[in-house]
């Protein structure tokens, strides 16, 4: 398995990348419309269009780019934006300390490269498809993800239009359905089945009973049922890794 | 504007830096079995994580949106391709919007 990328042909590695930008096409489906909205929520708040491109293309966090609109327009501290945002896509700690254990690259620069696409979505893909142990094919994955999320925040920008309103409402189903899509076949797995009802009880829990009277962001709150849920399936099962 | 700019740098360093320190750092540590175990069930425990509660306020309503997870679900235990899955629940729910 000691197969580096150096010692691969530049043909094998072209397709291996051709191979990521293709399973990221569900991600970018789902991103464009999302970033046309964020486009043209930051044009409305009358943000300079050159730092609301420049956020999506050095932040490429969805959520937060949302929420730093938002609290910029309602004259929130700087220092607290920066707090919300590191705390919201702390979450992206877990998922890259997961993806560290998958990918066999060990080149610092493609890692590198790598981690800054990390996002739940490209998470996602990265973490169910077997492919995703190259390094390359998570960097192809990320590059059509962040091309989707940067072309939309353009659209919106300077072309101001957006999908028509009963379309759009639609579209926020989008990247749902992709994550039900990669869960739902890995449910045949016991260990599997076990964490992800874990985890769903634990946001329950954390939305219904316990944010009401003691407000957690969600960022937090998917930190916590993930590493509940993921602890206890490592606490259960002590065999049979899954992959 | 200037501020601004620097506000959107910050924000990216702050952003980059959990994505960053695990992917370089982690991957030399010999990590012990149940740590392995544990980060190997990362995915399908953030999967879960973000698909309930977050699904249900996808959409404008919560039952089109439940209408909506219902047909991505049917449709990811067909095991069609994933961007079947996100357009047919898309427009799953843009019949029932306009049905209902």
């Amino acid at each position: 398995m000691a197969t580096s990328v150096q010692s691969t042909s530049p043909s094998s590695q072209q397709s291996t990348f051709r191979a990521g930008l293709r399973a990221g096409i569900p991600v970018a489906i789902g991103y464009i419309p999302i970033a046309i909205a964020f486009g043209l929520l930051a044009k409305s708040f009358d943000l300079p269009n050159v730092i609301t491109l420049s956020m999506s293309f050095f932040i490429f966090a969805g959520a937060s780019q949302f929420i730093t609109v938002q609290l910029l327009m309602t004259g929130s501290m700087y220092w607290e934006i920066i707090l919300t945002t590191f705390i919201l896509n702390s979450r992206h700690f877990l998922m890259s300390a997961s993806l560290s254990q998958r990918i066999d690259t060990t080149s610092r620069k493609l890692l590198a490269a790598i981690a800054f696409g990390v996002t739940d979505e490209t998470f996602s893909i990265a973490s169910t498809r077997k492919e995703a142990r190259s390094g390359l094919f998570v960097l192809g994955l990320n590059t059509i993800a962040f091309l989707a999320w940067n072309i939309g925040t353009w659209i919106g920008v300077f072309l101001a239009f957006g999908l028509p309103g009963t379309l759009q409402a639609s579209m926020g189903i989008a990247l749902y359905a992709m994550f039900i899509g990669l869960l739902v076949p890995s449910l045949t797995n016991r260990p599997v089945f076990v964490v992800a009802s874990f985890a769903i009880v634990m946001q329950a829990v954390l939305h219904w009973m316990i944010t009401p009277f003691f407000p957690i962001s969600d960022g937090i709150r998917i930190i916590i049922a993930t590493v509940v849920a993921a602890g206890i399936g490592a606490f259960l099962f002590k065999e049979g890794e899954v992959s | 504007m200037m501020s601004l700019f620097l506000l959107v740098l910050g924000l990216a360093l702050v952003t980059y830096l959990p994505r960053l320190v695990p992917l370089l750092w982690l991957k030399e540590l010999a990590l012990p079995a149940y740590m392995k175990r544990f980060l190997s069930f990362i995915p399908y425990a953030v999967l879960a994580s973000l698909i309930f509660p977050g699904v249900l306020s996808s959409t404008t309503t919560t039952t089109s949106a439940l209408f909506g997870g219902v047909v991505a679900t049917m449709l990811a235990l067909l095991r069609v391709n994933l961007v079947v899955v996100v357009i047919g629940a898309v427009f799953g729910v843009y019949a029932f919007q306009t049905l209902f």
